[in-house]
């Protein structure tokens, strides 16, 4: 599968759903899709797009959250998952875009790539891991915590960035969830 | 006592998430969060994901703090940088080892660099070292953080926590 069809599908019709985007190519991947306010797209912070996705699911019980993020991205942040199987937010997914290699970097291998199989840690930390053919559902109505990973094709492909200033892509964000209230603490 | 005064700090400033690695200078805080129906205390696997945890909840419109041990502020250097370039608003309590009167030598080099480090990366520090300082000092770092989206850490001194030995540390 190539990663740019895999994250269309995944923002495909995403009504309200609330989107974490980690750094590097899932989150050109997210913008390819189509920005949206509603899109946080990490610029750094390598590690911590599962736990945004935490702490966003934690604040907004009633909105279904999604964190699309890499196999290098989530290696880097695997405690998450267990602290993510410990809470066990009901309207949480986490889907990780697996192509092997650490894309902004030179493409090197990541573990995933040498048999390390992150849908098993998922699922021993208590996540419910799903097959990608169901993943929408997952993604908009089955109780959660979801966890899928998706093998998809190393491929270079041109970069389409989303807005980089950190205190615009908050703003943007919490006006389009909070409305006026956004503004008001 | 202190981690009562904190909590009650907490729950007026309307905060939902407490995230933490324990420490026993934590103990009874975290006690109290997990006590408390209105906040959701989130025990983490390192302090770093604690970062995370607090940006995401601040973009769904809640607000946090987050519990540590002075060694746990080398975890989250990297990513105080999304703090603040993002203009979360942050309040890190952090209780000291390797100051007063530590006893194991390895907590020193990390508990000397907190307030630098800190520094370093855009944290405004503020320290006690006396009971009657904790809810006031606790209470302005809770404004200033979420009135004005700044990062911001309490470090609560070794001299207050109280711990001088090991035996005692494994005994509380």
């Amino acid at each position: 599968m190539k990663r740019r069809d895999a994250v269309r599908l995944l923002l495909k019709n995403r009504k309200d759903l609330l989107v974490v985007a980690g750094l590097g190519s899932t989150a050109w991947d997210c913008t390819a899709a189509g920005d949206s306010p509603l899109t946080f797209p990490l610029w750094g912070a390598m590690g911590q797009a599962a736990m945004m996705g935490l702490g966003l699911a934690l604040a907004q019980p009633k909105r279904r959250v999604l964190v699309v993020t890499g196999d290098g991205e989530a290696l880097m942040g695997l405690g998450a998952l267990a602290t993510i199987g410990v809470q066990r937010p009901a309207n949480l997914t986490v889907v990780v875009i697996d192509n092997e290699r650490y894309g902004e970097t030179g493409m090197q291998q990541t573990h995933t790539a040498h048999g390390v199989d992150l849908a098993g840690v998922a699922r021993s930390c208590g996540l419910n891991v799903v097959a990608f053919e169901n993943i929408k559902a997952a993604i908009h109505s089955t109780p959660g915590p979801n966890f899928a990973a998706v093998k998809v094709k190393a491929e270079k492909i041109p970069l389409v960035l989303p807005p980089r200033e950190g205190a615009l892509l908050k703003a943007r964000f919490r006006r389009a969830l909070l409305g006026p209230k956004a503004d008001a603490e | 006592m202190w981690p009562e005064q904190i909590h009650r700090e907490l729950a007026a400033a309307g905060v939902r998430v407490v995230g933490y690695v324990p420490d026993a200078g934590h103990k009874r805080l975290i006690e109290l969060c997990h006590a408390d129906r209105k906040m959701q205390a989130v025990v983490l696997t390192t302090e770093e994901e604690g970062i995370g945890l607090a940006a995401g909840a601040w973009l769904g419109g809640a607000r946090s703090v987050l519990l540590m041990q002075s060694s746990g502020v080398g975890n989250i250097v990297n990513v105080l940088g999304m703090v603040g370039e993002c203009r979360f608003p942050l309040v890190t309590l952090v209780t000291m080892r390797g100051e007063q009167g530590e006893f194991n030598p390895w907590q020193v080099p990390m508990g000397q660099a907190v307030r630098p480090v800190l520094e370093a990366m855009g944290t405004v520090v503020q320290y006690v070292e006396k009971e009657d300082q904790v809810a006031p000092v606790v209470n302005a770092a809770l404004r200033l953080a979420f009135s004005s989206y700044a990062s911001v850490a309490v470090l609560i001194s070794q001299r207050l926590i109280g711990i001088k030995s090991f035996q005692e540390q494994a005994a509380k």
